[in-house]
């Protein structure tokens, strides 16, 4: 056993010399907030990684803030079974709105172009992405788009679904195009995110820095990209042929035209289930990280963990079918698609299994973001159970549009991603501004949130198990009691995520000044730069010759 | 067999219902079991290894690999997964494979109701009604979007399409009412597209089978109007106290003046309510979407004259 009487173990201090760090701000006076200019268009036209970081959080939190609006107001909608607040068509256009700004405006960009552009340039030791104009471009791509879906939700907002399946979305009368245009739009921005990230890893990564050498999270990046780039496009073509199905009546889905709508299902679900991938993936990249840290400890098989997520990102091109087991599909396709979900499960059950084992022995710390990590194994195990529940094809028939498959992708969105998210969110917020959060409310909002989901989602199970279809604005009575307490815990959820939001923006200006390494953790971000860090990164560019987790073998001294 | 509501699964009233509830008690307490495992290790790992003051100085660094363990929980989750997909694919196969004596019913899914026609005849909306341990095969189309029929009772569930043919069946064991319900999304009122399977004794369903068959002779038209009102679900769309739903109400519109949407005004005569029962699309009301579905073929002649009197019956009530 080594330990800090072994003389293999380095130990690295601190980074930045006092008489750099300015007296008033108590921050280190060079750093990309400060230098990279101070009007608005310093920050409209930068190319700094890190600067388009934070411009893709200012708009992707306001899309979580709307859709998260929209999610309270379906829930008290559905507090009792008779009209509330919105007739049936609202309603209906709620829903859609919800989970269209949910997933194409929130979900998918947010770990990788928020966290992911931030620190990935940073743990590979490069001094920003492979192109940086087309990262700008990104986020300008995702701005445009993102205002074609507001279009459609000031012109009579569409009411299809996020799913827009036809033919009811070449049918309705609301507005579906501004919708699927914006759709569109929204996946060029997230395949040049992913281009850019393939082939920073490919090129950019420092001497010494080995694939396996590599943090999880770059991984977890890397995995995603490449299902950005590859899936995208083909979400691009189905929502292109659905618009021209619409705008020219050109008959491809709708059988009134001669089309065929199950066609469509097999085009739309070839995208959105490795879409699920690209939304849990950077949160498992995420997860890794934090678990490492916060233990102190090496992560208990690295290559396990890596490997698994190519694995995922691989096998999630082939499962689109278990989206359909009761439309139709022939009894082989079924049996081959049901087959392949419960091979898709089994990584994830390894990483589940990594991270807890990575637990044992050692030295763990209950920092806010670590509380977001037990929240995540706790609530991702959930969601991947009821995963070879609803894998189970007898047993997806029952369960299939029901509030279990509800319950079971929030447990998975949610509390995977989300949790990892807002985990990695405290855990990289002192390295973005150089400041500290409040603890107190930090672990207080933690609660509210992990309680508030409970009550929400794990009720839903238990609608869902007992026949409540999903997307009813109106339901029978006997299931009123369960939707009473699972929109009550959504209240209890709405209040947790904004208390999160108010101590993070709190600390932006008037936290305490964290230091380079407030956890003490080894990969780069931490060891090799200030917080907030130098406008290119790093003084140097770093050499490496350890591991992103050896703990063993470097031993990184905590800021204070 | 026990057949009552749990405290997870709704009644379970089919010949594949038990299969397919052990399944999802398998499944259950595997997952519980695996939940507890790794949620307990989390928890007594954490408090046992809890960060202590001087740790860092002196960590225990613990193993990092482990190729035995690895192996273990990569083989043993697989094994499991495989013996709930073969299980979860039989029960899959005899959901999918139809007995050769089931009779057979016509199912049609419109906006927003059921219709289901019987080979003797009869035919009835949003309220199907079978015989006790009889095969019941279910020939379903849709005449507009995808709907899909789902009883939880009978743990069967099918999208309804509109330009083929889905078949289900199921064959009840319990005598009793079950709902049934739409769940692939189709619009305004996807969440009242509801109805009933009624599962009666081999001796009451003969009566029903007659008594529909034959119709309602006999039965005053404007008493037989306010069940159909109910039974062919106009109600879903058209209220009878002159609140405006989906479709104008039924309140006092007979003998009086229509707005349609094209600009010109009718009468609405007992020609003119026939005729947009049958061809809703024909005349549509100022202010209204064309969204009705047709009756042709769904109203007996009969039926249909006491729909136009029942809605007769509402335009004197005005007065």
């Amino acid at each position: 056993m080594s330990n800090s009487a072994n003389p293999s173990v380095t130990l690295r201090a601190p980074l930045v010399e006092p008489d750099r760090i300015d007296e008033t701000t108590g921050l280190p006076r060079e750093n990309y907030l400060h230098d990279g200019g101070r009007g608005l268009k310093s920050w409209l036209l930068t190319m700094d990684h890190k600067r388009i970081a934070i411009l893709y959080l200012i708009t992707v939190s306001a899309a979580f803030f709307v859709g998260g609006i929209m999610a309270l107001l379906v829930r008290l909608e559905l507090y009792l079974p008779d009209k509330q607040f919105f007739g049936p068509d609202a309603y209906n256009q709620l829903f859609t709105l919800h989970g269209a700004i949910m997933i194409f405006l929130f979900i998918i960009p947010s770990i990788p172009a928020i966290l992911g552009n931030f620190v990935l340039p940073l743990q590979i030791g490069a001094k920003d992405v492979a192109f940086p104009k087309l990262n700008l471009a990104s986020w300008y791509v995702y701005v445009f788009g993102a205002a074609f879906t507001l279009i459609s939700v000031f012109t009579n907002a569409a009411d299809t679904g996020w799913t827009f399946y036809t033919p009811y979305s070449s049918s309705t009368s609301t507005s579906v195009i501004p919708m699927t245009m914006g759709v569109f739009i929204l996946g060029f921005s997230s395949i040049f995110t992913g281009l850019n990230f393939i082939v920073t890893v490919h090129k950019l990564r420092a001497p010494g820095l080995t694939w396996f050498k590599m943090p999880l999270m770059v991984w977890g990046l890397y995995a995603t990209a490449i299902i950005q780039v590859l899936a995208t496009p083909v979400l691009g073509i189905t929502v292109l042929l659905l618009t021209l199905e619409r705008a020219f009546g050109i008959g491809i889905f709708d059988p009134a035209m001669g089309g065929d709508p199950v066609l469509y299902q097999h085009f739309f679900w070839f995208y959105s289930h490795p879409a699920v991938y690209i939304m849990i993936l950077p949160g498992m990249g995420i997860i890794s990280d934090l678990v490492a840290s916060f233990s102190h400890r090496k992560i208990f098989g690295y290559k396990f963990v890596a490997f698994s997520s190519m694995a995922i990102a691989l096998v999630s091109f082939l499962v689109w079918g278990h989206h359909m087991f009761t439309s139709g599909q022939s009894e082989i396709a079924v049996m081959i698609f049901s087959f392949l979900t419960f091979m898709v499960g089994i990584p994830s059950a390894i990483k589940v299994f990594n991270w807890t084992t990575t637990l044992y022995k050692g030295s763990i710390s209950f920092s806010v973001p670590m509380l977001y990590v037990f929240a995540f194994l706790f609530l991702f195990t959930i969601g991947g159970l009821t995963g070879i529940v609803i894998g189970a094809l007898s047993l997806d028939v029952h369960l299939h549009d029901t509030y279990f498959i509800v319950a079971h992708f929030h447990y998975v969105m949610v509390g995977g991603t989300v949790m990892a998210m807002v985990g990695g969110l405290y855990y990289w917020w002192p390295k973005i501004w150089g400041r500290m959060y409040n603890r107190t409310l930090g672990v207080f909002a933690w609660l509210l949130v992990f309680v508030g989901f409970n009550m929400t989602f794990f009720t839903q199970f238990i609608l869902g198990s007992r026949g409540m279809p999903r997307r009813y604005w109106t339901y029978l009575e006997q299931f009123q009691p369960l939707h009473a307490f699972s929109s009550s815990g959504a209240m209890v959820m709405g209040l947790g995520f904004l208390l999160v939001g108010i101590n993070l923006w709190r600390a932006v200006k008037h936290g305490k000044p964290s230091g380079s390494n407030p956890w003490g953790s080894l990969t780069l971000e931490w060891t090799h730069c200030s917080s907030p860090p130098l406008p290119h990164n790093f003084k140097e560019t770093p050499r490496i010759d350890y591991g992103a987790y050896e703990y063993d073998k470097v031993l990184p001294t905590i800021t204070k | 067999m026990d057949t009552t509501a749990t405290f997870w699964l709704p009644v379970s009233a089919s010949t594949v219902a038990p299969d397919i509830d052990s399944l999802w008690g398998f499944v259950f307490w595997m997952s519980t079991f695996f939940f507890l495992l790794i949620v307990g290790m989390m928890v007594v790992f954490a408090i046992r290894y809890r960060r202590r003051a001087g740790d860092l100085e002196n960590l225990d660094k613990g193993p990092s690999h482990n190729s035995m363990l690895e192996a273990a929980w990569i083989i043993i989750p697989t094994l499991l997964v495989i013996v709930i997909f073969i299980w979860g694919f039989r029960g899959f196969m005899r959901l999918s494979v139809v007995p050769a004596n089931a009779m057979e019913v016509t199912v049609t899914g419109q906006k927003w109701f059921w219709s289901f026609s019987y080979p003797e005849g009869a035919s009835t909306v949003n309220d199907l009604v079978v015989p006790v341990d009889q095969p019941v095969k279910l020939l379903m189309s849709s005449q507009d979007v995808i709907h899909s029929f789902f009883v939880p009772a009978f743990r069967i569930k099918r999208d309804v399409l509109p330009n083929r043919y889905q078949v289900a069946w199921f064959e009840a064991t319990q005598v009793g009412e079950y709902d049934l319900f739409c769940t692939e999304y189709c619009g305004t009122s996807h969440s009242e597209m509801i109805g009933k399977v009624r599962v009666l004794t081999r001796a009451d369903y003969n009566t029903w089978l007659e008594e529909s068959t034959l119709g309602a002779e006999g039965m005053d038209p404007v008493e037989l109007g306010r069940r159909l009102y109910v039974s062919k679900a106009c109600i879903t769309c058209h209220t009878i106290d002159g609140t405006p739903n989906n479709g104008p109400s039924f309140l006092g519109v007979f003998g009086h003046q229509v707005e349609l949407a094209n600009g010109t005004s009718v009468t609405a005569d007992e020609n003119y309510l026939r005729e947009s029962i049958l061809s809703p699309m024909s005349k549509v009301v100022a202010g209204y979407q064309p969204i009705m579905p047709t009756y042709q073929g769904l109203l007996k002649d009969a039926e249909l004259d006491a729909l136009v009197a029942y809605i007769k019956s509402l335009g004197a009530e005005r007065e």
